[in-house]
């Protein structure tokens, strides 16, 4: 049994958690512009690393608040937790970050 | 026509509850009005509007004079008072609240609360709480939204031994946890239960 | 009463006490303090079963957890299959009886109370032997949270099995102070009889105690049997020890061979003679103390063979006694049948075997070395390393938060031992910043002899005959020698392949014996190095661990949280069956005397159709939406537009996710500006909270708004019917609740008798309707209310079978019934709620896509059984005709399937919905269903079948 920490409440076991995949993949601006292809990457495809992944985390069975985390997929260790208003927003460093709902 | 009577979800568990030993005591909090505050920034004009100091630190709670103030989130509190009805309670505080971005909530029905007492409260919560609650970590003033067996509870230390909490705990689930803490009771009780369910 | 082979004195059994046990329909007696295996022993019984696929009789060859013969199945006190008879406590009244290695399942409900408790520290020790009690005193003394978990009845460790000194008093004085002083630390968790199984994540421990199996039928029945302990620890410091390993030879299983450290253990803690003349065969030093305590006892012992040609130091200390050592020396083989009568011994040197002589002897010690328990430290991840030496994997680095001490990291001596425990705890404090206390003192030891190395040696070349098909490697497993050659030859090459191959280590003792036998095994037939071996994956748990004890209090009514409503009593006393909706207990009809459920049914749909029904619908999730942008919220949620609805009225709205498909539906009432009432389905209402916070929060947090679980603020109850009004009307008389004042979809406020109502004009049937909101503090007065105002009208409380039969009647869709995650609101004929003012919504792009228009998508239509009769089940496909009516060839393409099927009182014939491909284009054609192998033609219709033009809902 893992524990999380919550930006808020601290370590707490993973039980407490629930998974909300990648980070970073805000909803389109405009989706009614995208094209079919560019929609679906949206709403469809999501980054699948070995290693380094910045992923969204919700205490769901404590405070209820979303965060972001950076973990290794390989060993499942979360390297960091950091709230969505960080300004440092952890993520941009990581290869599976990228601009919004686009094909790659 | 006569008043409306009101019930409790664990009018049916009182007697055994009245038949466990004071280290274990299990008692059924009465209602008070609650509301569910959200607000996103606390400062001077937020206390001065709602006449109480919510507690930013998380997992805590704060005695309010009236009742109490739990820190549920960043931006979320249950607030407790025992002399204003739950409309009351809700109709000020939204006043106060509103124009500072912030809402309210009348969820004085959401949960119920049972307070525990006794030397052995804290083993009986350790069988289904995965925090640690030491009193040196969990004394008088912390609070935590955990899960408590399979329900999910807000827990209040009332004391730094370990030995008075109150359990608030949504109240659909009210039977469950009190069939789940008499169960872990049962060690230290060497009367039996009858409670047949 | 003295059993046979109950040495005159020593042991730390009860020689005063008397247990009365049986084994195998005999009655035998012990000691308290015996295990079934020393009990057993001390009567002179070696075999206790036979093998699982030969056959053959096999004996207790170790005195604990890494035994691999001693299989018993528990009859009495509750029937227990696969146990250690060296891991069973005697008690009075144990009844067991030997297992050809598979046991049988009891057949009566288990009546014992397992539990879990959480508990938290600064420093677990695993281990309670001579490091792991240095360990705890060091880190207790120095204040610190500490548990101490030990699998034995009593602490000590190896120390219990030997004649060790410390400070120049037994061993055992030290470690009974040392038990004391940690029992007087207000900090310290001790617990015995209790097995570290699982090392996982973040320093946590699963730890078994076995709290009253050693009581038998005095076991208190309100304590539980065993608890599982969930252990967090900041810091680990495992004092696991050692498992000794033996050497394989010819005919190695039989009864009456053992460990030679389980002969002393035997010996020193159960005051048991495991025989009367003794062969010791080792590759070691440390089998020489089995050696000259046995004779000590007056065991013959007949040879000490040493494989090693040097043989040791102690080979004086044997002479003097008068044991014979013969170095350079081998076992190659046994005699006897049910019990070793020969060993035969044989000239050993550079991996050749001399001609063989047989030494008659009724037990035959065998050491090939010990294997550090490394079994935690590996489930933490942690890389092992083989060391040439010692013949044995070690671990292989430095874990955070977990530190291996004593034999468990390779150190064999008592002071050592000792040391390494010590600085073990010293370690993790440092790493805990916890200063460590000033006076921290280890016992003195006596000097120690210093060993000479030990010999590697896997096993001995069979010259038998038998090409290695009587070595047992796995002797749970009847795997040999031969077998690991077979998957060698084979071409499998990894450790992992070749025990899944052989089976070797799947047994129940995971191959605490066997594992790294076969990895030096194997690497000797491949030629390759032990280490590029490796050994298979530790994983918990470490001993078998009963599915009872996981399951632990979540078993019957704490299995899995019944919800329910505040009328639940109500529902109880009114004789409801009740179905699960999620965790709810729902009711789902309220059968009268003699009444079916189809009766019922009939009966409370009539009601609701032609009088007033009543159901209790306080399981619908209710979040309460606040904020000057709850509207801007809600607009981006709901595929209608909520921004338009005015306050006091209500609207249908649907919710879909970001591909177009329904998630959930229900009514929102506008309270005030800046104010609604959302309500989900009963199924949705965690999942739709969550769902807005999570827009919310991750991407409109500039929007104010604020969403809040209102479920359990509000119960609700509708009134149902064409006489509903009436009364709604009666009960709360200062509401005008005629059609004019109080329209259909509005809500309005009042009161009763102070406690503030919301009533609103909602229907899901079809029918005039109420839905009555109160606090559920008042619930139970306001039922009464309601139904002593509907008396007159003959008011029925339904239940949810009913109100399904009533929405399906009018084509209303079931989220997750009727729909899949893969229905659009288009599918369910509902485009009339999807709003194309709204530039965006969640899910609109996706109604764009082509798939979304593609005419053959299944759509929701209703299906009338031709023959009026047959009620379709639930899940039934839907197929078509070839044009000339002939079934198609198999595979018979599908058009669909049913996802509703009631009996309509109204209809007065059974009705379904289903998904069918193209189902609006097919309105009036025949299609076909399969039931119980024939073929129901079904007509296609609408799928609203009962007032379709809406007349009834205002009464």
């Amino acid at each position: 049994m893992q524990l999380i920490a919550c930006p808020w409440c601290g370590p707490r076991e993973e039980v407490e958690f629930s998974y909300g995949g990648q980070a970073h993949v805000p909803y389109p601006d405009s989706p009614a512009e995208l094209s079919d292809e560019e929609w679906a990457h949206y709403v469809f495809f999501r980054d699948n690393p070995k290693g380094r992944f910045a992923e969204r985390w919700n205490h769901s069975a404590g405070c209820r608040r979303w965060f972001n985390a950076i973990r290794d997929t390989t060993t499942y260790r979360f390297e960091r937790v950091y709230r969505l208003d960080d300004p440092k927003r952890g993520g941009t460093e990581l290869a599976s970050s990228r601009k919004e709902g686009t094909a790659p | 026509m006569a008043e409306l009577l009101r019930t409790h979800p664990l009018e049916a568990w009182r007697a055994d509850f009245e038949r466990l030993p004071g280290t274990v005591g299990i008692t059924v909090e009465p209602y008070v009005a609650v509301v569910d505050v959200r607000l996103g920034t606390v400062g001077a004009e937020a206390s001065a509007a709602l006449g109480v100091d919510l507690p930013t630190a998380p997992n805590t709670w704060v005695p309010t004079g009236t009742g109490r103030a739990v820190w549920l989130g960043p931006d979320e509190w249950l607030l407790t008072s025992t002399t204003e009805t739950p409309e009351e309670l809700e109709a000020r505080v939204r006043a106060a609240v509103l124009p500072l971005g912030g809402s309210a909530t009348d969820v004085s029905a959401q949960r119920i609360g049972l307070r525990l007492t006794g030397a052995r409260v804290r083993d009986v919560l350790a069988k289904g709480c995965s925090i640690d609650l030491h009193p040196r970590v969990f004394g008088r003033g912390s609070s935590a939204q955990t899960t408590l067996g399979q329900a999910g509870v807000v827990l209040l230390a009332l004391s730094d031994s370990a030995d008075d909490h109150v359990v608030l705990v949504r109240s659909s689930f009210a039977g469950y946890l009190a069939d789940w803490l008499l169960d872990a009771a049962l060690e230290f009780t060497s009367v039996p239960l009858t409670h047949d369910r | 009463m003295t059993s046979p082979f109950r040495a005159p004195e020593g042991g730390r059994i009860d020689r005063a006490g008397t247990v009365e046990f049986t084994f195998d329909g005999q009655v035998l007696t012990g000691h308290p303090g015996d295990t079934l295996a020393s009990a057993l022993l001390a009567n002179g019984r070696h075999q206790v079963a036979t093998s699982i696929k030969l056959g053959r009789p096999r004996g207790i060859a170790a005195a604990w957890a890494e035994d691999p013969g001693g299989l018993v199945q528990i009859e009495e006190p509750f029937p227990e299959p696969m146990l250690l008879a060296t891991t069973v406590e005697l008690h009075d009244g144990l009844a067991a009886h030997g297992l050809p290695g598979q046991g049988r399942l009891a057949d009566v409900p288990d009546s014992a109370r397992y539990d879990a408790v959480h508990h938290h520290v600064d420093v677990l020790v695993v281990g309670a032997g001579p490091a792991g009690l240095a360990a705890a005193l060091t880190a207790a003394r120095a204040g610190a949270r500490v548990a101490l978990v030990d699998e034995q009845s009593e602490a000590g460790g190896s120390l219990l099995s030997g004649t060790e000194r410390l400070d120049d008093a037994p061993a055992l004085d030290w470690a009974a102070d040392a038990v004391a002083e940690l029992a007087g630390s207000p900090e310290v968790l001790h617990l015995q009889r209790t097995t570290a199984f699982g090392s996982y994540d973040d320093g946590f421990v699963l730890a078994l105690e076995r709290r009253t199996d050693h009581l038998g039928a005095a076991a208190p029945k309100h304590v539980s049997r065993q608890r599982v302990w969930r252990i967090r620890a900041r810091s680990i410091v495992l004092a696991t020890g050692a498992h000794e390993r033996p050497v394989v030879f010819a005919d190695n299983d039989r009864p009456g061979i053992m460990l030679a450290g389980a002969a002393r253990t035997f010996l020193h803690r159960y005051g048991v003679l495991p025989g009367r003349e003794a062969v010791v065969f080792t590759t070691n030093d440390s089998a020489y103390d089995a050696a000259l305590d046995l004779r000590r006892a007056g065991v013959r012992v007949q040879a000490v063979v040493d494989a090693r040609p040097e043989g040791s130091p102690r080979r004086e200390e044997c002479e003097h006694a008068g044991i014979r050592v013969l170095s350079g020396a081998v076992v190659t083989g046994t005699q006897g049948v049910e019990r070793v009568t020969h060993a035969l011994v044989a000239p050993f040197a550079d991996g050749a075997v001399g001609p063989s002589s047989a030494i008659a002897c009724d037990l035959l010690l065998v050491s090939g070395g010990w294997n550090p328990a490394v079994h935690l430290f590996s489930q933490a991840r942690g890389r092992l390393r083989y060391d040439e030496v010692l013949g044995a994997f070690l671990p292989g680095e430095a874990l955070d938060g977990l530190t291996v001490t004593g034999s468990a990291a390779g150190v064999f001596d008592l002071a050592g031992c000792l040391a390494d425990g010590q600085r073990g705890a010293r370690a993790a404090l440092t790493a805990l910043a916890i200063a460590p206390a000033g006076e921290d003192r280890l016992p003195a030891t006596p000097d120690p002899v210093v060993p000479t190395a030990p010999l590697v040696l896997w096993r001995v070349p069979d010259t038998s005959g038998a090409d290695g098909s009587t070595s047992f490697v796995d002797l749970q497993r009847d795997a040999t020698v031969a077998d690991i050659a077979r998957a060698v030859g084979a071409g499998l090459r990894s450790i992992e392949h070749i025990k899944r191959y052989t089976t070797i280590g799947t047994a129940h003792d995971q191959g605490k014996t066997s594992g790294v036998l076969t990895s030096g095994i194997v690497a000797e037939l491949l030629g390759i190095p032990v280490q590029a071996t490796g050994t298979t994956t530790f994983r918990p748990p470490y001993t078998p661990v009963a599915f009872a004890a996981l399951a632990g209090r979540d078993r019957g009514r704490l299995f899995d949280p019944e919800r329910v409503t505040a009328l639940h009593e109500w529902h109880v006393a009114a004789g409801a069956v009740f179905e699960d909706v999620g965790q709810w207990k729902r009711p789902r009809y309220y059968p009268q005397p003699g009444e079916d459920m189809q009766t019922a049914v009939l009966r409370e749909c009539a009601a609701a159709r032609t009088g007033v029904g009543i159901l209790d619908g306080s399981t619908l999730g209710k979040i309460d939406v606040q904020g000057p942008d709850a509207a801007v919220l809600l607009d981006r949620l709901y595929t209608n537009l909520i921004s338009s609805l005015k306050v006091g009225s209500v609207r249908y709205g649907v919710m879909c996710g970001v591909d177009g498909m329904v998630i959930d539906d229900g009514t929102v009432l506008r309270l005030a500006e800046d104010r609604f009432l959302v309500l989900t389905t009963t199924g949705g209402a965690a999942k739709i909270l969550d769902w807005m916070e999570e827009w919310a929060q991750t991407e409109w947090p500039d929007l104010r708004v604020h969403c809040t679980s209102v479920t359990e603020q509000w119960v609700t109850f509708p009134v149902v019917g064409p006489r509903s009004r009436d009364v709604v009307g009666a009960v709360f008389p200062g509401v005008d609740v005629s059609n004019e004042a109080f329209p259909f979809m509005t809500w309005r406020d009042t009161t009763l008798d102070g406690v503030p109502v919301r009533l609103a004009r909602i229907s899901f049937s079809g029918e005039l309707a109420f839905e009555v909101y109160v606090n559920p503090w008042y619930a139970v007065a306001v039922w009464q209310r309601l139904l002593d105002a509907g008396r007159p009208y003959g008011i029925t409380p339904y239940g949810t079978e009913t109100m399904h039969v009533l929405r399906a009647e009018k084509g209303y869709p079931i989220v997750g019934q009727d729909t899949d995650g893969t229905v659009s609101p288009h599918d369910l004929g509902m485009a009339w709620a999807v709003s194309k003012k709204k530039p965006d919504f969640v899910g609109k792009r996706s109604f764009a896509r082509p798939a979304n228009a593609d005419p053959l998508r299944k759509q929701l239509v209703g299906l009338l059984p031709v023959d009026r009769e047959t009620v379709l089940p639930e899940g039934s496909q839907v197929i078509d005709f070839l044009a000339d009516g002939q079934l198609p060839p198999p595979p018979v393409p599908m058009l669909g399937h049913v996802t509703s099927s009631y009996r309509s009182a109204e209809l007065a014939r059974p009705f379904a919905l289903a998904l069918v491909k193209g189902g609006r284009e097919r309105i009036g054609d025949t299609v076909h269903v399969p039931v119980n192998g024939t073929l129901v033609p079904v007509e296609v219709t609408g799928s609203v079948l009962v007032d379709p033009e809406g007349a009834r809902r205002d009464g």
